[in-house]
């Protein structure tokens, strides 16, 4: 038997390896050629940040000559006013992901764990929910925002808009569904006798959530999570819609008035772009296998 | 070549097909079924009236923030305001749709950009993703840094992406210029700003992030097929090609179901970077972009805003509502 079917996979092998290796001297002229051009745009505002406007009016945008420096770096940090922007898109940041997590953990929970006559039916209007253009949403939530009456004491415009809350309820509610659906997901597939055994003993629902199921969904809850930061954080159009007064906005919504801030100043705003660049590459580099966790999650299941 | 073609074929589509079903509603559905008529009765009070609050709060939530701003939108897409006191809410009709679809000049340049844009991610955008995937699914040296760069944009806003190739797009002082040899002469283009160019400019720098994310799904769909599929298929002597096309392409349905999705749905949601160059005017027109035109500023149109809205709404729920079918279909039946 063995001298009959070992034969064949060997040659099989070989011929694949021979035809690979032949083939990875153009896969790889092709993919660096392509990692260059990708590289390119982020590598051009590098370079344009740290030149000084001074040099780059001498020699021209297209040259090494002058000197580099990070002096755009300080400058654009002050004079944009970034610390600001980022301790915005912190104070947002945070509280939408913890508060879209625990809810869609919930959801998930109730909807994968526990029968419930509608639980398919929920599930879907979550998951729809989260695929609809922000767009649609905009003009009665603007209005709805705008014609809640809240004391000045709360909120200096007297009503929703142009507080931090607006931002934080709408981005939780438009990521729950999609948390909720990976989740469920994840839950689905745990043993149905962990909660069984838990039942046994006497543990009420919340516990079984709590104490079981959760820490269980650790490594699921930390790829959502890290995913859902860079989401919330990049995300451009809510902030635009609900705040009004400039030093409220998160840095992603800020760095659309830069570019009347700083003028014709390209060094500036390339550095003040690469600024903004920054905490998601270090997110992206700490946590990289996370994210992708996260963003595959949803897609293992069609 | 059909034998050859078809043999492999089957094979994959059994395990493919089963192994979804298993991991899914199939395996489970008995399982859980048996236990649920179980537990319902062991369900006490205070578990009911917890678990209402498990589901009530999200729930309320997402009908409170999603579902009632939809149903507004629509009624409002039917009404004359402007936006200041409630009382001020007149019937329209639809006019607005009138006035929109006869009378917008931007509407149905609009119309064909966001047509423009989604067949561009389909058709150079996502083939391109699906391209670099398999090429790094191969064991090459280096792969996870080429998966590093391509994947780098995924991570930056769209805004963001419009700033950073709007200094590469620049006329006077961009790179791409430079490198054409026109910098500094009449001939350069302002590409962003030039409305004849600008849309696929803008189509460019999104198919930078678009391709990136397309790569990761990809890359993980790739992982998830049977590596004896591949190995059956070369046995039965088909090249690379057609292994992939016949072979592994199918085995990914899963995968490139959410592909089309998210194809569509970004085409749609397409907006942040046109806003950032010019607030989506000028040969850069988006449906996205008109409804905020149509709500913020000066002058608000609430009602016609919403009717684009809505003409949005209408177009995005022909690929949601695909996707869940495809994604609950089973299950609701199981």
């Amino acid at each position: 038997m063995s001298t009959l079917t070992n034969p064949i996979p060997d040659t099989t092998a070989t011929v694949v390896g021979q035809n690979a290796r032949r083939r990875h001297y153009g896969t790889h002229i092709f993919l660096t050629v392509m990692a260059v051009m990708w590289l390119i745009p982020l590598a051009w505002s590098l370079f344009t940040a740290l030149r000084p406007k001074a040099d780059t009016d001498k020699f021209g945008y297209f040259s090494f000559g002058g000197t580099f420096n990070f002096d755009n770096f300080v400058q654009a940090w002050t004079q944009g006013g970034f610390s600001k922007y980022f301790l915005n898109s912190v104070l947002i940041t945070v509280p939408s992901v913890v508060l879209t997590l625990f809810f869609a953990s919930m959801m998930a929970f109730a909807v994968s764990r526990v029968s419930w006559k509608f639980n398919i039916t929920l599930l879907i209007m979550f998951t729809a929910g989260n695929l609809l253009p922000p767009q649609v949403l905009a003009a009665p939530l603007f209005e709805m925002f705008k014609h809640l009456t809240l004391p000045y004491s709360f909120s200096d415009s007297g009503n929703l808009l142009n507080t931090y809350i607006s931002v934080i309820a709408v981005d939780t509610a438009f990521q729950i569904g999609f948390c909720t659906f990976v989740l469920s997901n994840y839950m689905k597939a745990l043993s149905a006798d962990l909660t069984e055994a838990a039942l046994v003993d006497g543990a009420g629902i919340w516990r079984q959530y709590w104490n079981i199921i959760l820490p269980l969904c650790r490594p699921a809850l930390a790829a959502l999570g890290t995913l859902e930061v860079i989401f919330i954080y990049n995300d451009f159009f809510w902030p635009l819609l609900f705040i009004q007064s400039g030093d409220r906005l998160p840095v992603t919504t800020a760095i659309n008035n830069l570019q009347g801030e700083f003028l014709a100043n390209y060094n500036l705003l390339a550095a003040g772009a690469t600024i903004t660049v920054i905490p998601t590459l270090i997110i992206y580099l700490v946590l990289q296998r996370q994210f992708v966790a996260g963003l595959t999650l949803g897609s293992s299941k069609g | 070549m059909s034998t050859t073609a078809e043999k492999p074929a089957v094979p994959d589509r059994e395990p493919g097909e089963a192994g979804q079903s298993l991991a899914t509603s199939g395996r489970r559905g008995v399982g859980r079924r048996t236990i649920r008529t179980g537990r319902v009765r062991r369900l006490t009070r205070r578990d009911k009236l917890v678990l209402a609050i498990m589901v009530g709060l999200p729930t309320l939530i997402q009908l409170l923030l999603v579902w009632l701003p939809t149903v507004f939108s629509i009624a409002l897409s039917f009404t004359r305001w402007n936006g200041l006191d409630l009382k001020d809410i007149k019937p329209a009709g639809t006019d607005n749709y009138r006035f929109v679809v006869e009378d917008y000049p931007p509407f149905w340049p609009a119309m064909q950009h966001n047509v423009l844009w989604l067949v561009f991610l389909a058709l150079i955008a996502t083939p391109l993703g699906l391209l670099l995937a398999v090429l790094l699914d191969q064991k090459i040296r280096g792969s996870k840094i080429y998966q590093s760069i391509f994947f780098t944009p995924v991570m930056l806003s769209l805004a963001l992406i419009g700033i950073i190739w709007q200094l590469f797009y620049n006329r006077d002082s961009g790179l791409l210029n430079f490198l054409l040899g026109t910098a500094g002469t009449p001939q350069a283009v302002d590409w962003f700003g030039d409305s004849n160019v600008n849309i696929w400019a803008a189509m460019v720098a999104a198919t930078w992030r678009h391709a990136g994310y397309v790569m990761i799904l990809y890359l993980a769909g790739l992982k998830g097929v049977d590596p004896s599929l591949r190995e059956a298929a070369a046995i039965d002597g088909a090249n690379a090609v057609q292994t992939f096309f016949r072979v592994v392409f199918p085995a990914m349905r899963p995968v490139n179901i959410v592909i089309v999705v998210i194809t569509i749905i970004e085409s749609l949601r397409a907006f942040d970077i046109v806003y950032i160059i010019n607030r989506g005017t000028n040969g850069l027109e988006l449906i996205s972009a008109l409804v905020i035109q149509n709500l913020v500023g000066e002058g608000q149109v609430i009602g016609v805003g919403s009717s684009l809205a809505v003409i949005l709404l209408v177009i995005s729920l022909i690929p949601i509502v695909f996707y869940l079918i495809r994604t609950f279909g089973k299950e609701s039946k199981a």
